[in-house]
């Protein structure tokens, strides 16, 4: 299926190149997926179903790159027969045309003009989802589970007039659900990959099941203050998406607009456990961009506390000088460095505080400090003297990057969990991320 | 409307599958959107997309596929693939075929436009907002500026093998402005002209909109705030603007009532509620003069439609009357499942994801308080307007809100402005500290484009209009806590 998909992409691109103009450059971004969803409630099926997507973008350009190109873009739902296709590709290259003619010159036009050939498949047989559900409902049995199962194969593609082909195939599943013992008493959980094993998901239904026994019992309410704190890689990933967004931009970086201002203007710096790097070499995204480029295999973002590198898209390149290391501004593939606290012994090192598995819905309260906010969410544990006593429930923190990747870091786990993003708008995502738990001496607590 | 979708319908009736009912709901989407950054004109981009979702019902068991080959081996193929989930979601459902509605209706509808997106020439958009980008860059500490304005339109064609055929077309006008200002260390961003919401309808929404009007005053409020004292902090008076109402409308309110939260659905991604199905119709949700509607008819606000995706006819009802919870935002399919009556709020953000509760258009309906009698009544306190920070648990009560802009209230008088203000509560007892509401010329209709919620997700527009609003015994802060 994705080497028919690869060659429709190339046949209907080679078709569209043959039809331009003699100074014109077309590139083309194809990007689409056969999935399976499945929505599960009260380990019951809600909703299910099947969804074919194919989108093709073009940016049509007039000139050189170098000599102030002017361009149109646009993006179609391709139908996948190809006279049918290449008669609307036709249409809208030429309302393209007509629309360049009335734009100015773009100064910050910028797309590879260097062939780089790349082809990846991991296309490898995908669980039966019919299969992997009934595994599901017989393994959760009279749990309450609630979640999504998302199952196929996912599809990326670049062409350029000027010879660069370029493909990404691979066929995942990735299973998203929480088991609830009562109103928001909860264990969330995640089990994704390439390749479905039984097994593996049975360890994680009894694990979810040890945990909601621990659930079971009466839940603390936890009064505002400080506190000692364990953020499990899954809360901590909620904190590093924070500082995502905007925080490794380089045109936010350009416009003071980047919440690590702090960092990069008055040199403040994080504890010297934190290093992270955006690692596509990790090879689940594409490696090649919408304008061409190939992204190295790993930029520095953080080295040692330390302010490093900027993600720099193909536009920003241009407007500011630099590289090209991404396709967008916003990391896709991070990888934090593990640090040597022991998983054995978090909680033993935690001593008394909160044991926190998720955070959930993070946003700035101050900016400009890189200050959160965000609650406590599904199973959230209070400790005393090392010992899991209790549930807690949920409570709204808000605090510094500056303090709980600084100050207050006690340390990060030698091990690391790598987390497959579910999320689905728009179409299945590729994002990942490997990072550690981190141990905190100080999680402020609000409400 | 749409000949070629209507194409399509025939094409599918003529392969129908046989199963105890269907749907098929074709959607043909176009945008168009301009803009310009730094007096540098962006990319133009054109966006095209047709496809079509198939429902089918088989026993009990439901399944949907949703395809771009509408040709009819496209439309044999999905509908294949929708019975083969069907048939697995009979022996492991959750719903039983008679929770599943069966619209018959007949009906048309478009968003009613004055001035159509083509009046306006290419040219003259990107003189605009070339225009717009020299209003925002006033001063050398505005360090990015921005000014965009786009189009939408769906239309969609809605048939069920009951004999429903519903054919809609909305048409959306989407434009903003935005200046960052910075000096110090200090980062303030200013948006209006429409900014974070849209409208439906044509060019002549713009003006409501204050687009591109507001430029200047973007760029000083900016600039203003950078020198502005930081916002104070303790228990006081809270009057929010429209332009914040939208936000605590929508997720203090709004997410709280939908009735496929409170039946669960969500629990793994957007969350529960803190509202049970028991508390209709007793529960008194805020003060006597807090009065929230599902309002389809404003027809310029963004969720404003005939009828909903599974076919419901999308009718005005009140949610929240004199403060007492009526009724929850469910669809059909929700109140069938609880028994519960609802609203037309089932809807898909896009062709290829299944209809789901959603909000819809959900509004403070106004009182009788003037602006300015409102704040002349209030001894200390602060103003609000524009979010830019939510943040709220996953049963929508505990709540921390940020806004772009605050000013002052002392002694019944607006004051200098502060910056960085926020304010945190919980929404099971902060609508009852309302005091007082606006009246109809401090009413505004505005919206959100980003409304997240669903497994698979999706993202969607939902319409909220709201007076000025003050609440009493808020808790306020700035950057310092």
């Amino acid at each position: 299926m994705s080497s028919e998909m690869q060659d429709y992409f190339y046949n209907l691109a080679g078709d569209l190149f043959d039809s331009l103009q003699c100074d014109e450059v077309l590139l083309l971004e194809f990007s689409g997926e056969d999935s399976d969803f499945v929505r599960l409630n009260h380990n019951r099926i809600r909703q299910a179903g099947q969804v074919a997507q194919r989108t093709l973008s073009l940016d049509l350009i007039a000139g050189a790159r170098d000599a102030h190109g002017r361009h149109a873009s646009a993006s179609v739902e391709l139908c996948g027969h190809m006279e049918q296709d290449f008669k609307q590709l036709s249409a809208l290259l030429e309302s393209l045309r007509e629309q360049r003619a009335f734009l100015p010159e773009d100064p910050y036009l910028y797309f590879s003009d260097e062939i780089n050939n790349t082809e990846y498949h991991h296309d490898n047989e995908v669980v039966s989802s019919q299969h992997a559900l009934e595994q599901i409902t017989q393994g959760a049995g009279d749990t309450d589970l609630v979640g999504i199962f998302a199952n196929g194969t996912q599809y990326a593609g670049f062409a350029s007039s000027i010879g660069q082909r370029n493909w990404h195939s691979s066929a995942t599943f990735n299973f998203d659900w929480s088991c609830y013992l009562t109103k928001d008493k909860a264990v969330k959980n995640n089990y994704a990959g390439f390749e479905w094993q039984p097994e593996v998901l049975a360890s994680k239904m009894d694990s979810a099941r040890h945990q909601l026994a621990i659930l079971s019992r009466p839940a603390k309410t936890i009064e505002p203050g400080e506190y000692r704190a364990y953020l499990s890689p899954s809360a901590l990933n909620e904190i590093i998406g924070m500082m995502a967004w905007g925080g490794f931009g380089l045109k936010s970086h350009r416009t003071s607009n980047t919440p690590l201002m702090k960092m990069v203007e008055e040199g403040h710096t994080l504890s010297a456990d934190v290093s992270l790097r955006e690692y596509h070499g990790r090879g689940l995204a594409p490696m090649f961009t919408g304008s061409g480029f190939i992204k190295p295999d790993e930029v520095s973002l953080i080295d040692a506390g330390h302010y490093h590198d900027c993600l720099v898209s193909a536009r920003s390149a241009k407007e500011y000088g630099q590289a090209v290391n991404a396709d967008y501004e916003y990391p896709g593939a991070l990888d934090m460095s593990a640090g040597s606290l022991s998983q054995d012994d978090v909680l033993s090192e935690l001593d008394t505080g909160l044991y926190i598995n998720n955070l959930w819905y993070l946003n700035f309260s101050d900016r400009n400090n890189c200050q959160l906010t965000g609650m406590t969410r599904f199973a959230c544990f209070w400790v005393e003297d090392g010992e899991i006593v209790a549930p807690v429930n949920v409570m709204r923190f808000d605090d510094s990057v500056y303090s709980l990747l600084g100050d207050s870091l006690i340390g990060l786990t030698a091990e690391r969990e790598l987390i497959l993003d579910s999320s689905t708008y728009g179409q299945r995502s590729s994002h990942s991320i490997e990072l550690p738990g981190a141990l905190l001496s100080s999680l402020k607590l609000t409400l | 409307m749409n000949s070629y979708l209507n194409k399509v319908v025939s094409q599918f009736k003529g392969i129908a599958p046989d199963v105890d009912f269907w749907t098929l709901r074709v959607t043909a989407e176009s945008s168009e959107s301009v803009s310009v950054r730094q007096d540098v004109m962006q990319p133009v981009y054109n966006h095209q997309a047709t496809g079509a979702l198939i429902t089918v019902l088989v026993g009990d068991g439901s399944g949907y596929a949703a395809t771009s080959d509408l040709s009819a081996e496209g439309l044999k193929k999905a509908a294949d693939s929708a019975c083969e989930w069907a048939r697995q979601s009979s022996k492991l459902g959750l719903l039983k075929a008679a929770d599943y509605p069966r619209p018959d209706a007949v009906a048309s509808y478009e968003t009613p436009v004055n001035r159509q997106w083509s009046d306006l020439s290419l040219t003259d958009k990107v003189t605009m907002l070339q225009d717009a980008n020299t209003a925002l860059k006033i001063h050398d500490s505005i360090v990015d500026w921005s000014a965009w304005l786009g189009y939408g339109s769906d239309e969609v064609v809605f048939v069920s093998s009951a004999g429903a055929h519903i054919e809609q077309c909305f048409h959306y006008i989407r434009p903003g402005l935005s200046a960052v200002a910075h000096k110090g260390g200090q980062t303030q961003v200013r948006t209006g002209g429409g900014s974070g919401t849209a409208r439906q309808g044509g060019l002549e929404q713009l003006d409501m909109l204050q687009f591109p009007s507001a430029a200047p005053e973007v760029a000083e409020q900016a600039i203003a705030l950078l020198d502005a004292e930081d916002c104070p902090k303790g228990s006081m008076d809270l009057v929010l603007a429209p332009s914040q109402m939208v936000l605590q409308i929508h997720e203090s309110i709004g997410h709280p009532l939908e009735l496929d939260r409170i039946l669960g659905d969500e629990r793994n991604y957007a969350g529960t509620s803190f509202v049970t199905e028991d508390m209709f119709g007793s529960y008194q949700y805020g003060s006597e003069l807090l009065n929230v509607t599902y309002d389809p008819n404003h027809t310029e606000q963004l969720a404003s439609y005939a009828y909903d995706d599974e076919g419901s006819k999308a009718e005005r009802a009140y949610i929240i009357r004199n403060g007492l919870l009526e009724r929850p935002l469910g669809s059909a399919t929700s109140q069938a499942r609880t028994g519960m009556p609802g609203v037309a709020n089932a809807r898909q953000a896009v062709w290829y994801r299944p209809p789901i509760d959603r909000m819809a258009n959900l509004n403070v309906e106004p009182g009788e308080t003037s602006f300015t009698d409102m704040i002349g009544n209030i001894e200390h306190g602060v103003y609000m307007e524009s979010n830019r920070s939510w943040s709220i648990d996953d049963s929508r009560n505990k709540f921390q809100f940020g806004c772009e802009l605050g000013r002052l209230i002392e002694d019944g008088e607006l004051k200098g402005l502060v910056r960085n203000p926020n304010y945190r509560g919980i929404s099971a007892t902060f609508w009852r500290n309302l005091a007082t509401v606006g009246d109809a010329d401090s009413f505004q209709v505005l919206g959100v484009t980003n409304c997240g919620k669903g497994e698979p997700n999706q993202s969607i527009y939902v319409g909220h209009a709201s007076p000025v609003c003050h609440f009493r015994g808020v808790d306020v802060f700035g950057s310092e806590q």
